[in-house]
């Protein structure tokens, strides 16, 4: 018995095929004592102590192959980073499927890969799952939503009600790593040194918190990247964000491509950064723990939150000249530009 | 490839600041300078040059942007092509949302008009490819810097033998306007930023007309803060010294010489005609329309009826386009008009005059020049 080149539309049907398809591919790599019993649902041991918080995502990302990661990969690290920002440590995820009829399952193969190695890079186990299959043409390839169960350690309080005018903004590395990659790989511009920063990132949170510095608030700016989460973040807390554009941190080659297709780099969106929102003086202690995580030795101040202010942008970006300009959300996407 | 970092230093930036001043002071004058390109409208906004250089300096931003100074008939036409049966429209992002007549590309769309969005030609003759049935239809709107590429794929449309690919020529050339604006009264203006992009095309020895005919001094920079104010540090010299050249301050990339490979190209599928410029009206020999014996790649040959062009009510982008109002100077601006909500082309386009100050610059209480 080996599986088919491609996904036929029994493998959803419930019957022979879609046990083939879970034992031949699935549960060899993802088994774990919870998945094993395939039951309907995994009875999971007693939470540790402190506040549970669950999450929950779509993956949708075209292409599902990318430099740096693929949609699996993704799957798991978006999932691990949305508990990790809350202040939670990840524990349990489920991992569901929606495979269009006739995709490679060498293709499935590796996005299973992908979950398998970022759920091990993030210590969590992946404790339930299903797989459904629709038509040729219902779907787009692969589409994989993950929940998360995690816990919020006693004594912990992170969130955006926390943040206070003065707070220094960080983030952990280069902005904008996996827009440009995904931008560049759709528009097939090989050759570019571009790798998608997709990392779980609970690791590197435990190392911040760890270093004592009074951290506020913490997000992982993907959708929309940098200038979203800072109008999110605005928007709860009624401080204006304000970025030092000198200090942002944009690989060189991703703020070619920007440039070349008209976007802005603290627009796009990054899977594997956090920003931080924290006291000033802590600033340098926080950084400096980052820097000692290799997914953090690019971390840096980028900005700071400020008092309202009427005549001013409530989101801004201070140029090098020193002036202000404001930084608006757009109405939609980013539209290519002539020239 | 150039590291952009060190142009935008801040302490390069203060010390070039410092150096306009001071030569402003030994010139003991006001200057008013016209940034001929979108992007540098963009890139000055972005960076926030104007307020820092003003009032010594005034910079007026001038007609770069293609799809701003592309008249409403233009678009009326396309949308009239793309309601054709078997028609499909590929355009760049830009134009997309530009208001017509009626309507614009993406309203359009919601009824039923079949157009995409594409980031390169080659893409619209990958459509045109891929949907033999269709006659697929590259709005093809840009500068020299466009011209080029649009030429290249119908060469590679007639390698390939894709019949069903065509074009609707809105090309515009950048020198003729040039000289209209250089001898502006109203204007009045003391020297030009040339366009760096154009000029890495058509070479910046096109541009010696402004000097030796107009007096102005002039010169080609590139897009960084840096770049921008070394070129007015230039032109604010060459007044104080009473000297008018054609200066290359982008020798990066622009040479004296045109690209020949381009011109060659453009030659080839291209003729100068006279163009209608919004703001300015019919200038003369300042569009490309395909030659006649491409006429069967042509879509603007096509019959199709066209409702009477309507500008927009209030939309003053003519005034702004011509850089003789600023944008807060239109009762529209940043209020019935913004990206969202576009009222003029020049508040669509990422490179248009309205769109770069509503974005960078209307916090910052300028005052209207």
């Amino acid at each position: 018995m080996t599986l088919p080149d491609r996904i036929l539309l029994a493998h959803g049907a419930g019957g022979r095929k879609t046990r083939e398809l879970i034992e031949e591919l699935l549960l060899p790599s993802l088994s774990n004592e919870f998945l094993a019993t395939l039951s309907d649902a995994a009875v999971m041991p007693r939470l540790p102590k402190g506040r549970p918080a669950l999450t929950t995502d779509g993956f949708v990302v075209d292409p599902p192959l990318f430099p740096g990661g693929d949609l699996g990969y993704l799957s798991v690290c978006g999932t691990v980073n949305d508990l990790s920002v809350a202040g939670a440590e990840p524990l349990w995820l489920t991992w569901s499927l929606i495979l269009e009829e006739g995709l490679e399952t060498s293709l499935l193969r590796t996005c299973l890969e992908g979950a398998v190695r970022a759920a091990r890079e993030a210590g969590v186990r992946i404790v339930a799952g299903d797989t459904k299959v629709v038509p040729k043409g219902k779907g787009d390839r692969l589409f994989i939503t993950t929940a998360g169960l995690g816990v919020v350690p006693p004594g912990r309080d992170l969130g955006d009600h926390r943040v206070l005018p003065g707070d220094v903004i960080l983030a952990t590395g280069p902005l904008g790593d996996h827009g440009a990659t995904i931008m560049a790989s759709r528009h097939s511009m090989s050759g570019a040194a571009l790798r998608s920063d997709c990392a779980p990132l609970n690791g590197l949170i435990s190392a911040l918190l760890a270093s004592g510095a009074e951290v506020h608030s913490l997000h992982d700016p993907t959708r929309g990247g940098a200038l979203v989460t800072c109008h999110e973040v605005c928007a709860r807390t009624g401080l204006r964000m304000v970025l030092e554009e000198a200090h942002l941190p944009v690989r060189p080659e991703v703020a070619a491509l920007c440039a070349l297709l008209g976007l802005a780099p603290v627009a796009m969106p990054c899977e594997g950064r956090a920003l931080i929102w924290l006291k000033e003086s802590d600033a340098a202690r926080a950084i400096e723990a980052l820097r000692s995580h290799p997914l953090g030795r690019g971390a840096c101040a980028i900005g700071r939150a400020e008092a309202p202010r009427k005549d001013r942008s409530p989101v801004a970006m201070r140029t090098p000249t020193g002036e202000e300009r404001p930084l608006d959300l757009r109405a939609g996407a980013d539209l290519p530009r002539i020239c | 490839m150039i590291s952009q970092e060190p142009f935008r230093d801040p302490r390069l930036l203060d010390s070039l600041f410092q150096a306009i001043r001071s030569e402003a002071e030994l010139a003991g004058r006001r200057f008013s300078f016209m940034e001929v390109c979108g992007t540098h409208t963009h890139a000055i906004a972005e960076a926030g040059l104007r307020r820092r250089l003003a009032p010594r300096v005034r910079l007026i931003s001038g007609p770069g942007c293609p799809v701003c100074v592309t008249p409403v008939e233009y678009l009326d036409r396309a949308i009239a092509l793309g309601r054709l049966p078997g028609v499909r429209l590929a355009t760049f992002g830009d134009l997309f949302r530009v208001p017509s007549s009626r309507g614009s590309l993406e309203t359009a769309a919601a009824e039923g008009l079949r157009v995409e969005v594409v980031y390169s030609p080659r893409d619209a003759l990958t459509l045109a490819s891929a949907h033999p049935e269709e006659r697929v239809v590259f709005l093809a709107v840009g500068f020299e810097t466009t011209a080029p590429a649009i030429a290249a794929t119908l060469a590679e449309a007639d390698r390939l033998n894709i019949r069903n690919f065509y074009i609707l020529s809105g090309h515009k050339v950048v020198p003729p306007p040039l000289r209209l604006l250089a001898s502006d009264p109203e204007l009045a203006l003391d020297g030009l930023l040339l366009p760096g992009h154009v000029s890495v095309l058509t070479g910046w020895g096109i541009f010696d007309f402004l000097a030796a005919d107009f007096g102005l001094p002039s010169v080609v920079v590139g897009f960084t803060p840096a770049d921008i104010l070394l070129g007015v540090l230039e032109l604010v010299r060459q007044r104080r010294k009473g000297e008018a050249r054609v200066t290359n301050l982008y020798g990066r990339v622009v040479r004296r010489e045109e690209n020949a490979e381009a011109r060659r190209l453009m030659d080839r599928y291209f003729t100068p005609i006279d163009s209608d410029w919004r703001g300015m009206g019919v200038i003369p020999g300042s569009g490309l329309a395909l030659r006649s014996e491409w006429a069967g790649r042509d879509a603007g040959l096509w019959p199709v009826s066209l409702p009477e062009p309507i500008e927009p009510a209030g939309c003053r982008c003519g005034e702004v386009l011509k850089g003789t109002i600023s944008p807060p100077e239109c009762p529209l601006f940043a209020a019935a008009c913004d990206p969202d909500s576009p009222v003029g082309a020049c508040m669509v386009s990422s490179e248009g005059t309205c769109a770069a100050w509503y974005r960078h610059e209307r916090y910052r209480g300028e005052a209207a020049p």
